[in-house]
């Protein structure tokens, strides 16, 4: 037993980690996996004589699409599209965080509260469009709170648990240093329930844009939603699949800029190692 | 009397650093009140390195959570130098009372979206310092627990041993005049345990502290202690009080002297007299 006080050693904290694979794996596997999937899908259409109005080849929809981009229209619609999820989302995240940091705190009014909020949750909000359309028209207002009540719920609930997450022996060190109730605020709850908070934002954004686009599916003439439905109507099922794409891509944009926030907001968190994947 | 850091014990009776008068706690459980300590006196001389030792749940945490105004005791009062901790309505500690404390936890609970400066340099923020006031102050700390070179790790990047060195040092950085802690290395392993331990000891030599240590270990508690405090089985109460007298520094030899095997013996057979 040595008396003296060894040197201390650092645990490598990258070694706490799950092993992953090596860094450029993904940029192997994406392309090879989107490769299979699109040979399997052209070879479907062949080997089945499937109808392109069912299930266009993948080389129409490849041409619909550099079609449809060489139109100003397109970027109209996910102007709209993005303008919408972004507002409602924006306005989600202010009054789901904002709750979900009171219900957090009051015990007694979650409790409450709690069988309303679960209520909105389990009401089929698809259900709501027409109201929604009646109350605020056609217009961008009805897609921007169908945008916003779909996504709401998700971050007051993550909210409440990163605030309920906190550890009681970190609210016993606040008091022993007799740390106002604001220090507390800003030096444990935000920061402890940040990762929570950011993993309800996440899911938040692409609740967002798919509450965006049942809007616009069922109301209205503008957006990437409307458009899909004109597309529909108009028998042009390429047109219709290039048009799902762009909104793939829109949702994957907005989720992989939220996501990023993660790496600069918590870089102590083990989350921020690598892109989260849904 | 805030400041006991340097200087021999001052004179025992003139102003204990900790008097406990009459201490009980009873919780209000929901499945009814649970007594955990009974009426307990005890009398901490500043600058005395004092132990509790008992057997678990015999209320020891209760009472250090009682000395550190976490919570108030349902009978007796508690004074901090020639203060009463818990004055007026809702027995709300009293401020500068517990400014002179310093509390370790079992757990190290630092914080870790904060690197090992912030965390040790947590209790001065807000209390008008500047940030590089509180940098200095906190390399100093750390220089004392032997983290010089880890300022700007992330906790994470610590061993356990050295989280709870970081958690001594944010105990110390506001140069409390009491350091109160809770079973501080029940974690750790017995290698790393008895190197705290040395750490500890020359931490108190240096500055004179009061210290109130909790523990399961009956050699830790003989090794630390000018005074071991034994507390019975549940309801606590006091059931013994042993004078330790061995000369300081002590190095882990001491464990092996004889007298130091017949004190851990009487406490020992005390503490299994109930099992
Ligand atoms: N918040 C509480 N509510 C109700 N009962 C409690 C509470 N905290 C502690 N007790 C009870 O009080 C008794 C003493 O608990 P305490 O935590 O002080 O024990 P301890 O001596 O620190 O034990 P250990 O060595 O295991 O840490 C226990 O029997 C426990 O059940
Ligand atoms: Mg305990």
């Amino acid at each position: 037993m040595a008396s003296e006080p060894q040197a201390p050693t650092t645990r490598d904290p990258s070694g706490t980690r799950r092993e992953t694979g090596p860094r450029w794996l993904l940029w192997v596997t994406t392309p090879l996996i989107l490769a299979a999937f699109i040979g399997g899908w052209k070879l479907y259409t062949i080997v089945f004589d499937i109808g392109e109005l069912i299930l266009p080849p993948p080389e129409d929809v490849w041409f619909a699409l550099i079609e449809l981009l060489g139109q100003p229209m397109i970027y109209q619609a996910t102007y709209v599209t993005f303008y919408e999820t972004m507002v409602g989302f924006l306005i989600a995240v202010v009054f789901g965080v904002a709750l979900g940091i009171v219900l957090g705190k009051v015990r007694s009014l979650e409790r409450v509260l709690s069988p309303f909020l679960v209520a909105t949750q389990v009401v089929p909000k698809v259900a709501i469009v027409p109201l929604l359309l009646l109350w605020f028209g056609f217009g961008l207002t009805s897609k921007i709170f169908m945008a916003a009540i779909i996504s709401f719920f998700v971050m007051t609930q993550n909210t409440i648990l990163g605030i309920r997450s906190i550890e009681p022996g970190h609210r016993d060190l606040m008091r022993v240093i007799q740390a106002p109730w604001w220090k507390r605020v800003i030096s444990l709850d935000i920061p402890a329930a940040l990762p929570a908070v950011l993993t309800g934002i996440e899911l938040g954004i692409v609740f967002a844009i798919t509450g965006a686009i049942v809007g616009e599916y069922l109301g209205g003439d503008e957006g990437l939603g409307a458009l899909a439905t004109v597309m529909l109507a108009s028998l042009r099922t390429d047109q219709l699949f290039a048009v799902v794409i762009i909104m793939t891509l829109l949702g994957f944009l907005l989720y992989a800029v939220v996501a990023g926030i993660r790496r600069f907001a918590i870089p102590w968190h083990e989350s921020s190692g690598r892109a989260t994947s849904l | 009397m805030s400041e006991a850091n340097s200087g021999p014990p001052a004179v025992v009776g003139s102003g204990a650093a900790i008097s406990v008068r009459g201490v009980g706690k009873t919780y209000q459980a929901s499945a009814g009140p649970v007594q955990a300590l009974l009426p307990t006196d005890l009398e901490v001389a500043p600058g005395e390195f004092v132990v509790l030792l008992g057997p678990s749940g015999c209320g020891k945490t209760t009472l250090l959570r009682m000395l550190a105004g976490l919570i108030s005791p349902t009978e007796g009062t508690i004074g901090i130098g020639d203060k009463p901790l818990f004055t007026g309505r809702n027995s709300t500690p009293d401020r500068d009372a517990l400014g002179s404390l310093g509390f370790v936890f079992q757990a190290p609970n630092l914080m870790p979206w904060r690197k090992v400066w912030r965390n040790i340099a947590l209790p001065l923020e807000g209390k008008g310092t500047t940030r590089a006031e509180r940098r200095e102050r906190a390399a100093e700390m750390a220089e004392k627990v032997g983290l010089a070179d880890f300022l700007d790790h992330y906790p994470k990047a610590l061993s356990g041993g050295m989280q709870q060195r970081v958690a001594i040092a944010r105990a110390l950085i506001h140069r409390p005049s009491i350091l109160l802690m809770d079973e501080p290395f029940g974690a750790l392993d017995a290698m790393t345990r008895d190197q705290m331990n040395l750490l500890l000891q020359q931490l108190w030599l240096d500055t004179g502290k009061t210290i109130v240590l909790v523990t399961h270990s009956i050699t830790e508690a003989v090794f630390l202690a000018d005074r071991v405090v034994l507390l019975s089985q549940r309801p606590g109460r006091v059931q013994d009080v042993v004078d330790v007298e061995f000369a300081r520094p002590r190095d882990l030899a001491v464990t092996a002297e004889p007298h130091f095997g017949e004190q851990v013996g009487h406490l020992r057979k005390q503490l299994g007299g109930h099992r």
